[in-house]
């Protein structure tokens, strides 16, 4: 089978039909994630964007909160999937022009602008680059540093060829060099080249332009683009990072010498009500900023850093954690207090701030450096998109949608996905995408599969009579390693190894180009070992395996030499011992990599229905999108009625009837053929693996078996119940939702009410449940707006620690406070005290709190005292996931695999998540989610098959002496007794083992070998590891 | 793969090679990526692995077992630390211990070899029924542990070093228990029971003990 190169499959305008299902317009990792779980639920996809290269936003992010991952080297392996992908073309450098038709057959136009290179001939080698005599201020690194008039955007970029800045080019400006034409051996630059008209036609649009940051020039109140020193924390997030202007080193921009003191100003172009600026929250900056300091003490353990804030937003699952992080740093101070930038010295180009405490007035203070933390605006062109697309934008300027069903926009077959919908952080883009895809697939299910391509891989070769082969391919991740391992020097080492046969590096060897590059030299080179030393498997191993298959090895060959996390990043100032190091490491995998065989993978069956575990909006929105793509779905309802944490909803705080929403919701479950719901049922048991699980479910006295290929558990959460403020003792202290419930029934305790005070983090943000609940915020203020409504006398205190409606929640927080509901900020070292009146747990209720501002005790009279009581994971989620064997928080909430870019799966294959159970959240936010878990089930339900690890226990029957070690150790039944001639020998289903390896070191006589990690393939690491004395034995 | 893959013959391979400290980095318990919870497993490796230590002289602090997650890169970079410089503190391999370098791989390979026999012993014996951490440090601390280990793992391990020992050529009781740095009583037992088995046999010219 001759191999399907990755270059046939990339974009060409004349031999390709112009046919797909769907357009995802923006690459950034919205559109990337769209376009993958499309593309794997069987769509062809195109996935368009107006820069040289997909990446978006999160490729210039140094790191992401809240696990402080390398941004780049989690978004990029995907760059790559999308790539190599047989059902995505994708086109960069592209603008759409005219979208016709609709929902089922869209007619776009597109304008392919000339990069003036060709994208098939490029190698991306960069002597162009080199060549070129212009410099320009490169965009990628925010105008820090300098590039060409003709370079590659950023190293990983995809696709990895050059492009031509028109406005800098002398040739195009006046056709004055053509250097680089010469310089080019493969002829690729064509500095002719014209605008290409394209014209595709799709069923379907997913909308995932993202967002621009906001522009502090344009107001210059904080001295922006005047004073050298005052960078935006996009510019210093380039700062830090190793692939920025300085190469890791956080430089300032005036001398270049590093900063001592550091200060970070929230809120810059949000939650302002002035021209120019945007009233809402950007979401996003608080933990950026906090990720920014700790990242400072990183690169710096003396830098002094100091946030001045208002709110301090940290709503977000481990957010608060991250917070405190940052916060109990040595050096570093959060000063709550509005700011101005006061001037720049002259001499040192330090700038100066001026501020005001509660305790000390008003200060001025110097820095070296001030970071402006910005906010997010609507993307650049939002109106332009909004008319070519004939979508609605809301009063921010962002895109309009269904206030039950974020994804979708006002026009039917255009979906939304990422931050076009406002500001949000990574997961929500990513949820969102995975939703859109599921929204999609309701529309397009009918032509699922009919335009798909599977990929094709080459024949295995058969090695079996081969002396070990080894390749070792070294990388320098930018400067990750190469700037502390001396890359020349431990190829040259590795050349020198036993069995090595060809070793070189690469600066990228993650780039599609050397990716390629490695299996070409597989077969140039006979090669059938492969070691790439480089990052971590965790993200990069399943891409070198590909390569190795397209080189037509198998894919067990290949191992995965560490040397960044195991030692250049941990080891950044010893550059000599580093290097050592990276040679043994190097060792022990060479040396391991000549005893690997190569492994067969096991194609399971899938089976195509799905369960549901929990009826509520999440549980239900998420069976309803699996069943409208045909699949039949199983609803587990704990509760006799349908509707969950909803049912005690009644409003959003955009005004919407939730009642009437879940009402049709549940109507819609309830009619729906393939939607089989059971209430009144518990999980007693859960059996089985990704696409053949065997729950069993008792529902009203009878018990039943339910088989099913994926499992979504929507278990949702519940209000905590507090045990603080009197609640329970006094009739007149009741919590948010009791508060909700009498609201919307018009309760008559309500009427006499003259003055009520709302206290906010009750049970949450502290040493036992350290987390924000996220809602409660909102929620305040959602009543308390109500209330005014009813009754604009009433006297509102809310006695809250930080306001945390984010988002466009911070307008409702404004409208609040402008109708005369009071916030008054407490210190959880001294929390508001109610107390009663007299002892019959009625009547008026005293508050008293410290007045931060006032510097005072204020006491308040209260007719009613409203607890704003945190989310708490829902009583049985333990439960359900010790069934299907997922994991929980340290909150006990559920755990997903991944906190940016896997937000609703499960590390447990087939298994997803969605809703509360997940963390506290809007309804909004449970409804993007639930279809995101459903786009993500469908990306396995849609095969027929699903492919399990090679790398599982075997039982070598000669050496088995039945002593049933291993099966005790087993507590995934994989290993049973199997009846042989020579008696009872225990054997391993492959299908169930999961390669924990556990029996292996149980079993007395080695019989029960982990295939891919054996007694000998470890056992040789150590003897590599350590070489200086000959092993005993 | 699970840090309860981690096998007594590579904790050991280690030592013999030559290295001074082994470390083993698991995942908090109550947190296993797999349900099979191997990080208890790992615990009473570690156990184990220190208590056979001890019996051959070694010292059992070489070996170190922390759990970490994925997060707790300061704290394992501080965990290293500390654990570098305390072996730095025990000196070099067998130095520290006053042990001959020959003699330390002799006691290794005893060990080694007693694994599967090591293996059955902790499947039959060494369960701890309850999955907390403290129960499994209470139960390997115990004095019935220590009885436990005294009756079925001392004695062959003690027969396994004079095997060892004898393949080089016959030696006295007294030859054997200076060269193992055993106490001559117990050497003199040992040989009593391994002549009845048949292992070894006493050769009256040489007055000496040789491989049977």
């Amino acid at each position: 089978m001759e191999k399907e190169t990755v270059k046939a499959q990339s974009f060409n305008i004349a031999a390709d039909d112009g046919l797909g299902d769907v357009m995802v317009v923006g690459g950034g990792i919205s559109g990337i994630q769209a376009a993958l779980d499309l593309a794997t639920a069987g769509f062809k996809v195109y996935l368009v964007e107006r820069a040289p290269t997909i990446g978006g936003k999160m490729a210039q992010l140094d790191k992401t909160f809240p696990t402080n991952d390398c941004s780049m080297c989690i978004e990029s392996p995907k760059f790559i999937e999308c790539d190599r992908h047989p059902n995505i073309e994708i086109l960069t450098y592209t603008e759409v022009d005219t979208v016709e038709g609709e929902a089922g057959n869209f007619d776009v136009t597109l304008t392919k602008k000339p990069r003036y290179v060709r994208e098939d001939v490029c190698t991306g080698c960069n002597t162009c680059v080199e060549y070129c005599p212009i410099k320009v201020p490169d965009r990628y690194n925010q105008g820090l540093s300098e590039s060409k008039a003709i370079h590659i955007h950023f190293s990983q970029a995809v696709p990895l060829v050059t492009y031509v800045d028109e406005e800098h080019c002398l040739y195009l400006k006046d056709k004055k060099c053509n250097i680089c034409v010469g310089v080019c051996k493969n002829k690729a630059i064509d500095l002719h080249q014209k605008p290409e008209r394209v014209k595709i036609n799709v069923g379907a649009i997913v909308l995932s332009p993202g967002y621009e940051v906001f522009d502090p020039r344009l107001r210059g109140d904080y001295g922006y683009g005047q004073i050298e020193n005052v960078v935006t924390s996009l510019d210093y997030e380039r700062l830090l990072c190793s692939t920025g202007p300085f190469e890791g080193e956080a430089l300032r921009p005036s001398d270049k010498k590093h900063p001592k003191n550091i200060a970070w100003i929230h809120c810059v172009g949000s939650r302002q009500v002035i021209p120019g600026g945007n009233t809402y929250c950007s979401a996003v900056c608080c933990s950026y900023t906090q990720k920014q300091v700790i990242l400072s003490k990183d690169h710096d353990p003396d830098v002094k850093a100091t946030v001045f804030h208002n709110d301090i937003r940290s709503y977000g699952k481990d957010f608060e954690r991250f917070y405190q992080r940052a916060e109990n740093l040595p050096g570093v101070r959060f000063i709550r207090s509005y700011v101005s930038i006061g001037k720049e010295i002259p001499d040192t180009k330090n700038v100066t701030i001026r501020y005001a405490t509660n305790e000390d007035g008003v200060k001025e203070e110097e820095f070296d450096l001030v970071v402006l933390s910005v906010g997010m605006n609507p993307p650049t062109g939002a109106q332009d998109i909004a008319a070519k697309f004939g979508v609605e934008l809301d009063s921010y300027g962002f895109c309009k949608t269904d206030p039950f069903n974020p994804i979708l926009t006002s026009r039917p077959g255009v979906f939304l996905s990422g931050a076009f919908n406002g500001p949000v952080d990574i997961p929500e883009s990513v949820v969102t995408a995975s939703g859109a895809g599921s929204l999609t697939g309701e529309l397009l299910n009918y032509r699922r599969g009919k335009l798909a391509r599977d990929r094709i891989y080459p024949t295995e070769r058969d090695v079996e009579e081969e002396e070990p082969k080894v390749g070792v391919f070294l990388c320098h991740c930018g400067a990750n390693i190469g700037r502390v391992v001396d890359i020349p020097d431990v190829v040259d080492y590795s050349l020198g190894l036993e069995n090595v046969v060809h070793a070189e590096e690469g600066l990228f060897i993650c780039s599609t180009d050397a990716a390629q590059q490695i299996s070409e030299t597989i077969r140039e080179k006979g090669l059938n070992r492969v070691v790439v030393a480089a990052c971590t498997p965790r993200t990069h191993e399943p891409l070198f395996r590909d390569t190795l298959r397209e080189g037509g090895l198998n894919q067990y060959f290949f191992d995965f030499a560490n040397i960044r996390e195991h030692c250049s990043w941990v080891h950044a100032r010893e550059k000599e011992e580093a290097t050592s190091k990276a040679k043994d490491i190097v060792r022990m995998s060479v040396a391991r990599s000549a005893l690997l065989e190569p492994l067969e993978e096991y194609d399971l069956p899938v089976n195509k229905a799905a369960l549901v575990v929990g009826g509520g909006v999440a549980g239900m929105t998420s069976a309803l999108s699996l069943a409208n793509q045909g699949f039949e779905t199983y609803l587990i309802e704990k509760d006799s009625d349908l509707g969950g944490m909803a049912r005690r909803l009644h409003y959003t705080l955009e005004g919407d009837d939730v009642q009437a929403y879940v009402a049709d919701l549940v109507r819609k479950v309830y009619r729906h053929p393939s939607v089989h719901v059971s209430t009144d049922a518990t999980i007693t048991h859960v059996a089985g693996y990704v696409g053949n699980f065997v729950t069993t479910v008792r529902a009203q006295g009878r018990t039943k078996d339910i088989e099913h290929g994926a499992a979504i558990l929507a278990t949702g959460a519940d209000e905590y119940k507090p045990t603080e403020y009197l609640y329970h003792e006094h009739e007149r202290v009741i919590t948010q939702l009791e508060l909700e419930e009498r609201i919307a029934g018009g309760d008559e305790s309500l009427d006499d009410v003259e003055s009520l005070v709302m206290i906010q983090c009750v049970g949450c943000r502290q040493p036992d449940k350290n987390y924000c609940a996220r809602v409660c915020c909102g929620q305040a203020v959602k009543n308390s707006l109500k209330l005014k409504d009813a009754n604009p006398d009433m006297a509102i205190y809310v006695l809250f620690r930080d306001m945390r409606t984010y988002g466009f929640a911070e307008n409702y927080y404004r409208e609040a406070s402008t109708r005369g509901v009071k916030f008054i900020r407490y210190e959880p070292s001294d929390k508001p005290v109610v107390e009663a009146a007299g002892d019959s747990g009625q009547g008026a209720l005293s508050v008293t709190a410290a007045d931060p501002i006032l510097g005072k005790r204020l006491a308040i009279d209260a007719d009613m005292v409203v607890l704003s009581a945190a989310v708490v994971p829902a009583a049985g989620t333990q439960e359900v996931a010790r069934q299907f064997k997922v994991a929980t928080s340290p909150d006990g909430f559920f755990q997903e695999a991944h906190v940016k870019l896997r937000p609703v799966d499960f590390a447990a294959e087939g298994v997803f998540l969605c809703g509360t159970a997940h963390y506290p959240k809007h309804l909004s936010e449970t409804i993007s989610q639930a279809y995101g878990a459903a786009g993500r089930a469908i990306t396995l339900l849609s095969h027929d098959t699903v492919t399990a690890s090679g790398s599982v226990c075997e039982v070598n029957e000669a050496d088995c002496v039945a002593c049933g070690a291993c099966i005790s150790a087993c507590t995934y039944g994989a290993i049973e007794w199997r009846e042989t001639p020579q008696g009872r020998k225990a054997h391993v289903n492959p299908v169930l083992c999961k390669g924990d390896g556990l029996c292996n070191s149980k079993c007395p006589t080695g019989a029960i070998p982990l295939k891919h990690y054996t007694d000998e393939e470890v056992l040789c690491q150590i003897d590599a590891a350590l070489p200086a004395l000959v092993p005993v034995s | 793969m699970c840090t309860g893959r981690v096998d007594l013959s590579f904790v050991l391979r280690a030592f013999s090679n030559g290295a001074d400290g082994v470390f083993i980095g698991g995942c908090w318990l109550g947190e296993c990526h797999y349900l099979t919870e191997g990080n208890y497993d790992a615990l009473s490796l570690m156990h184990i692995c220190k208590k056979l230590l001890g019996y051959i002289g070694v010292e059992p602090d070489r070996l170190r077992l922390e759990w970490l997650s994925s997060s707790e890169g300061i704290r394992f970079a501080d965990i290293m630390n500390d654990f570098s410089a305390q072996i730095r503190r025990l000196g070099r391999l067998g130095e520290g211990e006053g042990l001959d370098a020959d003699v330390l791989r002799l006691k290794l390979e005893a060990v080694t070899q007693l694994i599967p026999y090591v293996k059955l012993v902790e499947r039959e014996r060494l369960r701890v029924p309850l999955k907390s951490e403290e129960e499994y440090n209470t139960f390997f601390a115990s004095d019935e542990l220590t009885r436990l280990f005294d009756e079925s793992v001392a004695g062959k391990l003690t027969i396994s070093q004079i095997m060892l020992l004898l393949r080089e050529g016959p030696l006295s009781t007294r030859e054997i228990s200076e060269a193992l740095r055993l106490d001559p009583a117990e050497v003199s037992r040992q040989l009593n029971t391994s002549s009845r088995q048949g292992l070894v046999r006493y050769d009256e010219g040489l007055r000496s003990y040789a491989l049977a």
